[in-house]
């Protein structure tokens, strides 16, 4: 029993029926190799999840799994976390599930600072419903449902979290197996509700979406890779780094070899940072983004809870209310 | 003050004889050292069975009016009060140590507060009238406020207004002005008075202790004694809204029970919580009325198919839609037996009285947990404030409430399995929850394999399970108790159906009448005997609040065809239309 458990510990017998090349397949491999490497037990682990091809995960991974009705996966999630503080529940949704019909969940969920693991697939579509534009989708984006292209403002994962009040929040890309199952890793230790955004390409319904940042040939100059207390450098032998721009309130590119000194040094602790790197477009910053430990919901609730929820009186000790009288 | 009490005046003249139903007196509270700063109304219309004239309504505009009238008050009795008066200074010249808000003090009352002074000052202020004159207006003001509540009209008393304060147009328009005011705010805070309840004569009530209890609290008391029977915490889980919220106050009161609160973000999240504790092992309640039930309804489906124990509490008012949140209505019994997508059966169970909201939250969690299914519990609405004698439940000897053990891990990879193994009586599968080894397992909306508990989307499996799920609802009426009269004799040429809060004037209208009285605690699966018991008269009248469902449902299940006596007003039963129409019945002559 005190074996380490591997991966394929954490695989179930069931036949993953995810399109072959979705994306969803690295992120389901990463998953169950972070379990392994975090020395989870499959009995004390629980995902939870929503409706849409990313919540078909739970099927797939050889724990306890919900896989609830759509979008309200973290309020499902809450209760058992609520009901049991010592599990190690994960919340698996889709950018439908979890910022169109879930989207107050989610928000709620991350201002609570429930202790969470939210892993969000964001491919910018509704895929299992075969391809309509999502709340992510970019304004323009052509599909069965806007054959004009959607005239939607998208919405940004990150700029939503931080507004409700999330604590952590991070990016990874499914198909970058280092950088996400580091990421997943620390996403799993966070002692409170942590949102991870990944990156996930819908093969089928919209292809090569984030290809701009995800290409290989091009990562070095198309990703900014995030460690706290270190600087934001990037490109070919790191030789370009992200400053601030006091005029334009923005961040910008900077050669590091000539100005080292402009070069931002990454504070995962610092919103009004993360804010701003939410929103860089080019590199794409990826990795912990913010992380601010705080008290989790579940934690707030047993000690507000004046017998941490232990039967400690009898219904007989309240029954007879402040004034009783007997007839004969 | 008190020779300002223009009210009492107004109340006790001929404009207000046209009040239905209610004769209203008002008089001057005995024995206060402060002048009359307090009236109060005693409001009577069917004779009921509690004492003599002690008043309905006490408005106490300071705390000395509090304390010397409330030793008068019913149990149950409403309470106004004007929190602007509350002042340290004032709370210790009543002779108060602690403010009688916080604390029990008013525990078995309604009470309403507000910022009476203020509001009504506010209300006023564009007439230009001195302090005091406006000060003077909060007693129209308050009963603007009444008026709603009792849901009376403000036509008669603005009349009166007009015309007794006809030369001083400006304290008469003031005047009008807070009657408005507080009519209007009656109405935004959604208030109602708790109706009176008709309840068996002390006569007939059986010996042992009593206090008075309102539905919200006999049904958080339930809630938690099923909790102590099962030896399992509770976590309820609600979002606000009239009137099911006094519930959730009150649970919040019985935390060293093992009771825990969660108010949710919205209706779907407060059902969701609660079938995600109901997984994790505690027992899962949420509570809500018609329209918040309605965003519930796919979750209700989530915790069918996912065969988890919940109980649903709905405080039904007046609909459709937002419809009448402050009236009592019985109209949510097809929601809550037919209102799903799909084949979809849920066990529904009706309190009929505030005291029967603790039994009926007992049984609710008892069939929960036993089947391993969500069950419904309607309550008419007005029962959350109405308060009634209660004989105090003796809950040590109540049964305990078994719930289904895990099994044996055996070793083998066969854990999915287990969870399905479901008990040949009871069609209740184990309560297996995250934590537990050797039994990790996947659950879910899908449709499942019955045996193996994967997704299956096997025709043949479908047609089982969704027999299945029927099956297992039918097998609640396996373990409930035979339908039993509440009154008269097993033959005859009239019993009278009921379900609900209409216990008290139908028991005492076919107390008068003579006719046999069934009244019906379990909705769905209803009680096996049902039909036979019914079969011996010839005919079978159904009153409720509501266009015809209980009526509709014992078309339905039993293949009968009942009269229905409909009322939808927001007002419950009287004896007396019970009486005239099962008199009516009796002759053919109804119509």
């Amino acid at each position: 029993m005190t074996e380490q458990l591997t991966a394929k510990d954490f695989a179930t017998s069931q036949e993953v029926r995810w399109c072959p090349g979705c994306g969803d397949y690295a992120i389901l491999k990463a998953v169950t190799q972070t379990l392994a490497r975090a020395g989870a037990k499959p009995e004390s682990t629980v995902f939870v999840s929503g409706i849409g091809c990313a919540s078909r995960l739970p099927y797939y991974v050889e724990t306890y799994g919900f896989h609830t009705i759509h979008g309200r996966a973290p309020a499902v999630a809450t209760g058992l976390k609520l009901a049991n503080p010592d599990l190690d529940v994960w919340v698996v949704t889709g950018d439908g599930d979890g910022l169109s019909i879930g989207g107050n969940h989610l928000l709620h969920t991350l201002r609570r600072n429930a202790g969470l693991k939210i892993l969000l697939f964001n491919n910018e579509i509704y895929g299992l419903t075969k391809g309509q534009y999502s709340p992510t989708s970019r304004t323009g984006t052509v599909s069965p449902s806007s054959p004009a292209g959607s005239i939607d403002t998208p919405v940004s994962p990150g700029q939503f979290a931080l507004g409700a009040g999330a604590k952590f929040y991070a990016r990874a890309i499914d198909t970058d197996k280092r950088g996400l199952g580091d990421i997943l890793l620390q996403a799993h230790a966070f002692d409170g509700a942590s949102f991870t955004e990944v990156f996930q390409n819908c093969i089928v319904y919209n292809e090569d979406v984030f290809a701009a940042f995800t290409d290989r040939k091009d990562a070095a100059n198309t990703q900014l890779h995030l460690i706290h207390g270190e600087p934001m450098l990037f490109g070919d032998n790191d030789g370009k780094g992200i400053r601030f721009n006091p005029e334009t309130y923005g961040l910008e590119e900077v050669d590091a070899t000539e100005s080292p000194g402009d070069v931002l040094i990454h504070d995962e602790r610092n919103a009004v940072l993360a804010r701003l790197l939410i929103d860089l477009q080019s590199p794409v910053a990826l990795g912990v983004i913010y992380r601010q430990p705080a008290e989790s919901f579940e934690q707030a609730f047993y000690e507000h809870h004046p017998t941490r929820m232990q039967c400690t009186k009898s219904v007989a000790d309240f029954i007879k209310g402040p004034n009783s009288w007997t007839v004969e | 003050m008190g020779s300002q009490f223009a009210v009492s005046t107004a109340l006790s003249g001929r404009d207000f004889a046209t009040f239905p139903d209610y004769p209203a007196e008002i008089r001057a509270p005995a024995g206060t050292t402060f002048g009359v700063s307090a009236y109060q109304i005693n409001l009577g219309g069917e004779p009921i069975t509690t004492a003599g004239d002690a008043p309905d309504v006490l408005v106490a505009f300071n705390p000395a009016a509090l304390k010397v009238t409330l030793p008068m008050l019913h149990p149950g009795a409403l309470i106004v009060l004007n929190n602007d008066s509350f002042t340290p200074r004032s709370l210790a010249k009543a002779g108060y140590v602690d403010d009688p808000r916080d604390g029990n003090t008013l525990d078995q009352f309604q009470v309403v507060t507000a910022d009476i002074s203020h509001l009504n000052f506010e209300a006023v202020r564009a007439f230009g009238l001195s302090k005091s004159e406006s000060g003077r207006c909060k007693n129209f003001w308050t009963l603007g406020l009444l008026l709603w509540m009792f849901d009376r009209e403000l036509e008669p008393v603005e009349a009166w207004i007009r015309r007794r304060l006809a030369d001083s147009p400006a304290m008469r328009d003031a005047n009008i002005a807070a009657l408005h005011a507080g009519h209007a705010f009656g109405e935004t805070a959604e208030l109602s008075a708790s109706l009176p309840q008709l309840s068996v004569e002390p006569a007939q009530m059986a010996p042992g202790e009593y206090r008075s209890v309102t539905g919200a609290e006999a049904l958080a008391l339930g809630i938690a004694a099923a909790g102590e029977l099962a030896d399992r915490p509770v976590l309820f889980c609600s979002y606000p809204i009239t009137p099911s919220s006094p519930l959730l106050h009150r649970l919040t009161r019985l935390q060293e029970l093992g009771v825990g609160t969660f108010q949710a973000e919205d209706e779907i999240a407060a059902i969701c919580a609660a079938i995600g504790a109901s997984y994790g092992g505690m027992i899962g309640v949420t509570s809500s009325s018609g329209p918040g039930i309605a965003l519930k309804t796919e979750a209700m489906g989530l915790a069918v198919n996912a065969e988890l124990p919940l109980l649903i509490v709905n405080w039904q008012r007046g609909g459709p839609s937002t419809g009448l949140p402050t009236k009592t209505e019985q109209s949510d019994l097809y929601q809550a037996v037919y209102g799903r997508n799909a084949d979809t059966p849920i066990p529904v169970l009706a309190a009929g009285s505030s005291g029967e909201c603790f039994d009926m939250a007992v049984e609710g969690i008892r069939i929960a947990l036993r089947h391993m299914t969500p069950v419904i519990l309607l309550v008419d609405g007005y029962l959350s404030n109405a308060s009634e004698p209660w004989l105090i439940p003796i809950v040590e000897a109540l049964a305990a409430i078994e719930s289904n053990a895990p099994p044996e891990v055996s070793g083998g990879p066969g854990a999915q399995l287990l969870a399905y193994q479901r008990d040949p009586a009871s069609l209740g599968r184990p309560w297996i929850t995250p934590g537990m080894p050797g039994l990790v397992h996947r659950t879910g909306g899908l449709e499942k394999d019955y045996v193996t508990g994967h997704i299956s989307y096997d025709p043949d499996n479908h047609q089982r399970m969704t027999e299945f799920r029927q099956a297992k609802v039918d097998a609640v009426a396996d373990f409930i108790p035979e339908q039993a009269l509440e009154l008269g004799d097993e033959n005859g040429d009239m019993v009278v159906v009921g379900w609900g809060s209409t216990y008290g004037p139908i028991y005492q209208a076919a107390r008068r009448t003579g006719a046999s009285f069934v009244h019906l605690r379990h909705i769905h699966p209803l009680p096996r005997n049902l039909r036979d018991l019914l079969a011996g008269f010839d005919k079978v009248l159904v009153p409720e609040m509501n266009n015809g469902q209980l009526a509709t449902l014992l078309r339905d299940k039993l293949g009968i065809q009942p009269i229905s006596f409909c009322k939808v007003s927001g007002q419950p039963f009287r004896i007396s239309e019970l009486v005239g129409r099962i008199e009516a019945e009796r002759k053919g002559d109804a119509s």
